[in-house]
Order: structure tokens, then C-alpha cells, then sequence
């Protein structure tokens, strides 16, 4: 698929075409601008692209209309840099949060919950505001509100830039952990000791092409 | 559940931004009291056009030098017009036993005149009052009439005054509604602004739009009820204290206006607050909001 951007002078993803089995984990990587990121909204609907498509879950989105985006997004969850937490809610609030606006009860939500903090490494800490957790722990509830509702697919957007290199190897064993329940796990990063150490897939782009795609690779 | 957040939400929000929600409320109110006002008011003149007309009556008076003949001529000619409902005489002792009555207080003026003096006259109820004018063209070349008098053409005077202040009331609402719907919008923006945060989560994680929209639609809505509600008691006082009160001298003049007409006229400024707020709110959020 292409994606050129309005006022963009060359494509932001020229021509590319990756696929992506289920239950895989997957590293993007490249330098800042060469299109990563537009993979990923493209995974989320928010932008389509010129040419080609875009088959997430085996449906085709690229031509989905936007109302339908609500209910397709519940089947993937999202894990930013800046985490994305809601600073006035506690981490049992936040992960919470993300399943009463999709409609689900606050009975499912006090069985559910508690145990997906469990499974982040953050029981005990569930009524901590994200300010009194660190930025490890804070990333922890991010993951956990991600997974809440089990989604098929995990996109994780550098979810280590802001943390230091020992948390984000907790992170990652986390990620790892999600991705032996069958989810698959899509990551964007600039991390060399992350993918060095994991060694698994790695897709490298670099000017919106892709110019290696490795089973089980290195940084490079 | 749901609705229970959606609710909370809105009162939560409204509270939030309790000054520019007040300030919100009061052009809401000031506006749809005016329109309601502006409504009544067209029931009003409406109401009065009927009681006057009704009532209403052409003078043909005759001048001085009037023939016997010219008079049963014109008593004929009226009597067999289609327009013509009924016609009275009125003469000279008649016409004078009226005017002394007109004038009991200024005894000097009755003093002065006397009963040779005052004109004889048709009195003609109209079958349509408005037809004055071919009644008018018809009659006023004919012997023996002096001047053709119609009531009608003072009514109308009151009635373009009413009907201006009428449209006056009506133009301030229009303006209090612009000033109004652009507070509603100021209002969202700030609250999409307060929320972002969490609409972005809501939109990250799959929630639906109008699950996203509706406490900022509603928190218009709910404003534009109150400021309806305000308009209502605002109504409610003019007529107590205007009407009822200060005005009353004024009531054989002004038709009364009932408790029904205000609250006949009360789900009209409910229904245009309501809705004007929530496509106010909705609208904006298309530009503000992106879901």
C-alpha cells in the first residue's frame, strides 16, 4: 500500500506490503519519519490509504466508514509512549474506565480488573493515582487497560521511549506474556536492546520502504 | 448504568464551567422569553382583532341641508347593500343624548352645543370591516352625506403598534439567540477542551459516538430547558405584575391573557431551546471533537 500525506513532498509509505499472522510479535523499526507510525494508524482506521488496502482480522478497513470504527476498534488495544493515562482516576479507574464506555457493566468490570492488574505485575496498587506510580508501573496500567477487553491485536507505539532500560525489559517480558495468550503484538521502536534481546520478527523500514523483513532478527 | 454516567456527566459538566453555564442559561432565557412573548403577544392581537371588529362601526353623517328624500334614498340604498349588516339611524336627538353622555364630565362643552347642531347619521355594522373602503368610494359622492367616519382606521393604528413591538420582541429574541448559540458553542468547546483526555481514551478504545457526544449534547439541552424554565417564570411574572398588576387599568382595552396561553406557549420556548441547543452542541463538536 501507498500513503501520501497532503502537502508531503514523497509518500510517506511507498508501495509497501507486509503481512502479519496471528498470534506474531513484531518489531517496526527505522528512523523517526520513515513511516512506522502511519502503519499504525493505519492498523486503526484513523487513516487510509491512497493505494492498496488494509486487512485487519481479516476484514477488509480500508474502505470501512467511520461509524463502523467504534466497534472495530475494540478488537485491538493500544499502547502509547506518553502512556495515556487519565491523571484524576486511579489504575483500577483507568483500566475500568475502558470498559464502561464500551458498555460493559461495572459488575464485569470488578471481576475482570483486578485480575488483569494481577496479570501486569500491579496487584496491591489498583487505587494509586498514575502520579504515585512510576513510569514503569504507570506503562503497566496502559498495558493492562489495553488488554482489558482481550483484543486480537496489541499496537504498542515506542512504548518504552520513556523508560529507562530495566523497566523496559519488564515491560517487554510483559508484552511477551500477552503475546503467549495467542495476541498478536505489533511494536514501534527505536529500542536496539529491546529487539536485539528479543529476537523476534523485525520489519525494518527506512524512507517509507521496507528494507528487511528478518524472522528472527537484530537492530541492525 | 450507562445513562447514569451519561447524567452524571452533564451535571458534572455544567458544574465544571458553573460561570460560563450561568451566563449560558441567561441569554437562553432572556431570548425564549422574548420569543414566547413575541408569541403571546400574536395570540393577543389576534384575540383583539376579532373582540374590536366585531364591533366596529362606519359613520355616515349627513350635512346639515340634507333633504327628506336623500335620506330615504340612502336609508334604501344601504339597507339593500350586501355589504351592509345592519344600519341605524341616528338623529339629531339621538346624536345628542350620545354626545352628552360622551362628554358628562365637561359640561361647559355639552353647554355650547346644541341639539340642531350635531349632524344625523347611519350607524352600519359591516358584514367584513375590512371592506371600509368600498363602502367609503360608494357612499361619499352620494347626496346629503357630509363625511364618512371608520373606526377601523383607528383600530389599525393600535394594531401597527402592536404588531411593531410585536416584531421588536421578536428581533430580540433572534439576537439573544445568536448571542445564545454562541455561548452553547463556546460552552462545548471548552468542555471538549476539559475532556479531551478522556475522549481520546474513549476513542482509543472503541466507545461508541454517541456515547462520546452525548454528555455534551445533553449538557446544551439541559441548559436550554432551564433557560426555558426561566423564560416560563419570567413569563408567569409579567403577566402578575403587568398584567395583573400595574396594567390592569388597561384591561377592557387589552384582551386578558389567560394561564393557558402561557403554558400553551411554554413547550414552544422549551422545544426551540432544547433543540437549537443540541444542534448548536452537535454541530460543534464536528469541528472539535473529530469522533
Amino acid at each position: 500500500m501507498t500513503k501520501t500525506y497532503p502537502k508531503a513532498s514523497r509518500p510517506s509509505l511507498d508501495n509497501v506490503s507486509v503481512s502479519i499472522e496471528k498470534g506474531e510479535f513484531v518489531f517496526f523499526i527505522g528512523p523517526s519519519g520513515s513511516g512506522k507510525s502511519t502503519i499504525i494508524k493505519m492498523l486503526l482506521h484513523e487513516v487510509a490509504p491512497n493505494k492498496g488496502r488494509v486487512v485487519v482480522n481479516g476484514k477488509d478497513v480500508t474502505s470501512m466508514r467511520s461509524w463502523k470504527r467504534p466497534h472495530f476498534r475494540r478488537s485491538i488495544g493500544c499502547v502509547f509512549q506518553d502512556f495515556r493515562l487519565l491523571p484524576n482516576r486511579t489504575a483500577y479507574e483507568n483500566v475500568a474506565f475502558a470498559l464502561e464506555v464500551i458498555g460493559k457493566t461495572k459488575a464485569v468490570a470488578r471481576r475482570v480488573v483486578p485480575e488483569v492488574l494481577e496479570l501486569v505485575g500491579l496487584g496491591g496498587k489498583e487505587h494509586r493515582y498514575p502520579h504515585e506510580l512510576s513510569g514503569g508501573e504507570q506503562q503497566r496500567v496502559a498495558v493492562a487497560r489495553a488488554f482489558v477487553n482481550r483484543p486480537l491485536i496489541l499496537l504498542a507505539d515506542e512504548p518504552t521511549g520513556n523508560l529507562d532500560p530495566d523497566t523496559s525489559i519488564e515491560i517487554m517480558r510483559l508484552l511477551d506474556r500477552i503475546n503467549r495468550t495467542g495476541t498478536t503484538v505489533v511494536m514501534v521502536t527505536h529500542d536496539s536492546n529491546i529487539v536485539n534481546q528479543m529476537r523476534r520478527r523485525v520489519v525494518e523500514i527506512e524512507s517509507g520502504r521496507i528494507v528487511r523483513d528478518q524472522a528472527r532478527g537484530v537492530y541492525g | 448504568m450507562r445513562v447514569k454516567y451519561v447524567l452524571s456527566e452533564v451535571l458534572v459538566g455544567l458544574w465544571r464551567n458553573v460561570t460560563m453555564s450561568i451566563a449560558m442559561i441567561i441569554t437562553m432565557a432572556v431570548s425564549l422569553t422574548m420569543l414566547g412573548a413575541s408569541g403571546l403577544m400574536y395570540r393577543q392581537v389576534d384575540d383583539m382583532k376579532d373582540l374590536y371588529y366585531k364591533n366596529i362601526e362606519v359613520s355616515i353623517f349627513l350635512n346639515q341641508e340634507v333633504s327628506e328624500q336623500e335620506r330615504t334614498d340612502l336609508d334604501g340604498k344601504l339597507k339593500n347593500d350586501p355589504l351592509v349588516k345592519e344600519v341605524l339611524y341616528v338623529n339629531k336627538d339621538e346624536a345628542y343624548k350620545r354626545f352628552k353622555e360622551m362628554y358628562q364630565d365637561a359640561p361647559d362643552l355639552v353647554n355650547a352645543v346644541k341639539p340642531d347642531q350635531l349632524p344625523e347619521s347611519f350607524r352600519l355594522k359591516l358584514n367584513n370591516p375590512e371592506q371600509y373602503k368600498n363602502i367609503y368610494d360608494q357612499y361619499k359622492d352620494t347626496a346629503g352625506v357630509d363625511e364618512i367616519v371608520d373606526q377601523s382606521r383607528l383600530l389599525d393604528k393600535i394594531f401597527n403598534i402592536l404588531t411593531s413591538i410585536q416584531n421588536i420582541a421578536l428581533a430580540a429574541a433572534i439576537v439573544m439567540a445568536i448571542a445564545a448559540l454562541l455561548l452553547v458553542a463556546n460552552t462545548i468547546q471548552v468542555a471538549a477542551y476539559s475532556k479531551r483526555r478522556e475522549v481520546a481514551v474513549m476513542k482509543l478504545v472503541g466507545a461508541s459516538n454517541w456515547f462520546i457526544q452525548a454528555p455534551f449534547v445533553l449538557e446544551a439541552v439541559v441548559a436550554g430547558l432551564i433557560g426555558s424554565l426561566l423564560g416560563l417564570v419570567a413569563l408567569v411574572a409579567a403577566k402578575y405584575l403587568l398584567f395583573d398588576g400595574s396594567l390592569s387599568a388597561l384591561q377592557g382595552l387589552l384582551s386578558p391573557i389567560s394561564w393557558g396561553d402561557i403554558l400553551f406557549i411554554f413547550p414552544l420556548m422549551a422545544g426551540v431551546g432544547g433543540l437549537v441547543s443540541a444542534a448548536t452542541a452537535w454541530i460543534t463538536l464536528r469541528f472539535y471533537l473529530r469522533v
